[in-house]
């Protein structure tokens, strides 16, 4: 099955409606963050206790995710498994777009946005966000030079060594991003070297289930059909991710609670923070892994149409939920200044702080998801990203189930 | 054709400085006007030249290093050039002796969001209640 | 007879003179030694470290003056409708200990630690220490990404939500910016005293050079036990308090 070269009046209708979609939102996200950066973030519902709030949930969802998404290009490149192969140069890409999108979302909502270059010009060496400043972009360069590798001809050969680079580096910023929260000693909620494998394990899950969805409007969209067997391959590995995601999100909340002692916080966070145990349960752990892992393993529900898009769709719900408690949760819970005290204070010590996103946090958040949103609607029209399997090929070298 | 092309692209180029230099007139260049006699801290000419070199130099010094009392402080340069027209302000449209310049040169001013623009200003008081528990 | 009058009114005046000029020292060894860095053209020196002892047994739990006094120098009185959006670099902390019910009070503000976790976190560099051990923010470069805040354990940072006009001269803060305690910076340079400790009436504040055995904050380090508080996280503190 050879990918469609032309496009009848309805496809390319179709495309000009996702780009204006996506260049909308975008938008009016920017609109937002230019907003926010008038009036200051006295119009976010973020204060000096929340101080990183709706907007850091997407972004730091999309660039856990982007660096996930990779991973579908490791296991072909890196780890030589056939059936992924193909899906190589869209893994790159989603990889590029959702980078971006959270960056930007990231970068605009800075204090001081205007002040990017000094960020770019100025390093700390003992910063994660310092290091950041590095690993992204470089990211950027690896993935866009592993792209061209695997498009042209000629590069072949050097995808290989390109997709080592691109596993490594990524294994590297994914760290970045969980040391950002593992590093800080003081809080009740991070301060655990747990969290780095942690966010690699959940890149790995929230990559895939984005992936998925992806691949399904695309094939959706050019009248493909996905082959049985590379569905089921994909859909397997999904299941593993989320459960591999459960095991770790245990470890951490029996290590805070038995070698941490940070009973009150973790009681807080599963039994009487309100929204918090209510995202954790219902949302992370039901809907998010056990919903999505009967729907991928139960013989009868998994082989139903859409069963693989509604699984992935859950997956990504549960990643919200999962990161609202951890990033916020963590910060709503007053800091334990003074352990074994009670501490009241005008500037709210010792109080649970209480969180309403504003909609120009809403809206930039979302942003990030217009901005990955357009940059691979645009990517799959003018370069050939979608993958096609040479079914014959696979069966015939046994690796369609190796 | 491409050459063509080419050719009108250069001459456009070259038309450029003379089409800017026609509407020159029409922006009126910045009056700075100077209320306070006696000399700066340097020449008029090295001033207009190298003054954000000079703040930013001492910025740095007295940030990081902790100088006072030196030639160069951006309370002083307040305290001389604040006009009385803008309520003891070095900002204050055309006439603000920092922002008239600035503006019309079109670069941005970020020293404001954070340095009080009025000469010897003094904030009210805290309230009262400020810091007990409400 | 007149030889012994004048041997003795010569013996008491220079005595006087002798516990006029101690009791000025040892009433204000402080002052001598932060002087060093007025002059013109001098930088602040890495031999000294600023440091600030609380005896929280003097401290009333209904009194703020240090609280009002900071906000005053250093030009935090904009009105800010969201009280948890505004601005606090020193506050008091009313403690309750869970199981022996015993209260007091406290002020907190930035602990200007010798190991600051906010210098560690902070992409640019903005959060800074300088030699003699005041941790600042360069508002110059910092880029409002509250990383610092997250990492601080005292909860010390503010972060500027709204434009300000208020500021004082002596003092810039901004809109995106964060902010701290800068132990009254630019009152320290002049050879004077923060504000918090000139306007505690109690005399529960002491401040000075950690570094110089003679001065009145490290006799009374050495009289008294003191705690860093969180001193599990080995920060080194540079404000130490009694009676917690």
């Amino acid at each position: 099955m050879t990918m469609k070269t032309e496009f009848n009046r309805t496809e390319e209708n179709l495309f000009y409606v996702l780009l204006g979609i996506g260049g909308l939102v975008t938008a009016v996200g920017l609109g937002a963050a230019l907003y926010m950066e008038h009036m200051g973030h006295v119009v976010t519902g973020m204060n000096n206790q929340i101080v990183w709030g709706l907007p850091h949930v997407f972004a730091i969802f999309l660039i856990v995710a982007a660096s996930g998404v990779l991973n579908v290009a490791s296991i072909g490149s890196v780890f030589g498994k056939a059936p992924y192969k193909p899906r190589a140069a869209l893994s790159g890409l989603l990889c590029i777009a959702m980078l971006a999108g959270g960056l930007a979302v990231i970068m605009l909502d800075l204090g001081r946005a205007d002040r990017l270059v000094v960020a770019m010009t100025h390093f700390n060496p003992t910063s994660v966000f310092g290091w950041n400043v590095i690993l992204y972009p470089g990211m950027f360069g690896i993935v866009a030079v592993y792209i061209w590798t695997l498009m042209e001809k000629r590069m072949y050969p050097y995808s290989k060594p390109v997709a080592v680079t691109a596993f490594i580096w990524r294994l590297l910023l994914t760290t970045g991003t969980g040391s950002i929260f593992g590093f800080l000693v003081a809080r009740q909620a991070y301060q655990s070297a747990i969290l780095a494998p942690m966010f690699i394990i959940m890149s790995f899950a929230w990559g895939l289930a984005v992936f998925m969805l992806v691949q399904k409007a695309m094939f959706a969209w050019n009248d493909m059909e996905l082959h049985p067997a590379i569905r089921s391959r994909m859909k397997n590995l999904l299941g593993v991710f989320v459960a591999a995601v459960f095991y770790f999100v245990a470890v951490y909340h029996l290590t805070n609670i038995y070698f941490a002692k940070e009973v009150a916080f973790e009681r807080f966070i599963l039994v009487d923070g309100g929204i918090y145990p209510t995202l954790f349960w219902g949302g992370w752990l039901f809907l998010g892994t056990i919903l999505p892992l009967a729907i991928l393993y139960l013989p009868g529900i998994s082989a139903m149409r859409g069963s693989v898009m509604a699984a992935s769709l859950l997956v990504i719900l549960g990643a919200f939920c999962q990161l609202y408690v951890f990033i916020i949760g963590g910060e709503a819970f007053p800091l334990e200044i003074f352990p074994g005290m009670t501490a009241s204070s005008s500037f709210f010590d010792g109080q649970i702080d209480t969180y309403a996103p504003s909609l120009p946090e809403f809206l930039l958040g979302v942003s990030g998801i217009g901005i990955a949103f357009t940059m691979t609607v645009v990517g799959v029209r003018v370069l050939g990203f979608l993958p096609q399997d040479n079914i014959a090929k696979l069966e015939a070298a046994g690796s369609l189930t190796d | 054709m491409s050459r063509v092309f080419l050719s009108l692209l250069a001459a456009l180029a070259l038309a450029l400085p003379t089409v800017q230099s026609v509407h020159a007139g029409e922006v009126p260049k910045p009056v700075v006007k100077i209320e306070n006699p006696g000399q700066c801290v340097a020449p008029r000419e090295e001033m207009r030249r190298d003054h954000m070199e000079m703040l930013k130099h001492q910025r740095d010094r007295t940030m990081r290093l902790g100088e006072r009392g030196a030639k160069v402080t951006l309370n002083g340069c307040i305290e001389c050039h604040a006009a009385s027209k803008t309520n003891g302000s070095v900002l204050g449209g055309k006439d603000g002796f920092c922002e008239s310049c600035h503006a019309y040169a079109a670069v941005k001013l970020d020293c404001w969001d954070c340095h009080q623009p009025k000469a010897n200003y003094k904030a009210a008081s805290a309230a009262p209640t400020m810091g007990l528990k409400p | 007879m007149s030889d012994s009058k004048n041997t003795r009114r010569g013996f008491l005046a220079a005595s006087a003179t002798m516990a006029a000029g101690l009791g000025f020292v040892a009433v204000a060894p402080g002052i001598r030694l932060i002087e060093a860095a007025a002059a013109e053209g001098k930088t602040a020196s890495g031999k000294v470290r600023l440091g600030l002892l609380i005896d929280t047994n003097r401290c009333a739990p209904s009194c703020n003056a240090c609280v009002g006094a900071c906000a005053t120098e250093n030009g935090i009185v904009e009105d800010v409708a969201n009280p948890r959006q505004r601005a606090q670099w020193i506050r008091k902390i009313d403690l309750v200990e869970n199981k022996t019910g015993r209260a007091h009070s406290l002020p907190m503000m930035c602990q200007h630690c010798a190991n600051p976790p906010c210098v560690d976190v902070c992409p640019t560099g903005a959060s800074f220490k300088r030699v003699d051990g005041i941790v600042l923010v360069d508002r110059h470069i910092c880029i409002g990404c509250r990383y610092c805040m997250m990492a601080c354990p005292y909860k010390a940072r503010s972060f500027v939500h709204q434009p300000l006009t208020t500021q004082n001269p002596e003092v810039p803060r901004g809109l995106g910016c964060v902010e701290a305690c800068t132990f009254c910076v630019q009152r320290v340079d002049r050879g004077l005293k923060p504000a918090c400790v000139e306007a505690c009436t109690s005399g529960a504040m002491t401040f000075g050079d950690l570094n110089d055995p003679d001065s009145d904050i490290s006799k009374r380090l050495r009289e008294a036990s003191s705690t860093q508080v969180r001193a599990d996280l080995k920060l080194d503190t540079g404000v130490r308090y009694q009676g917690i």
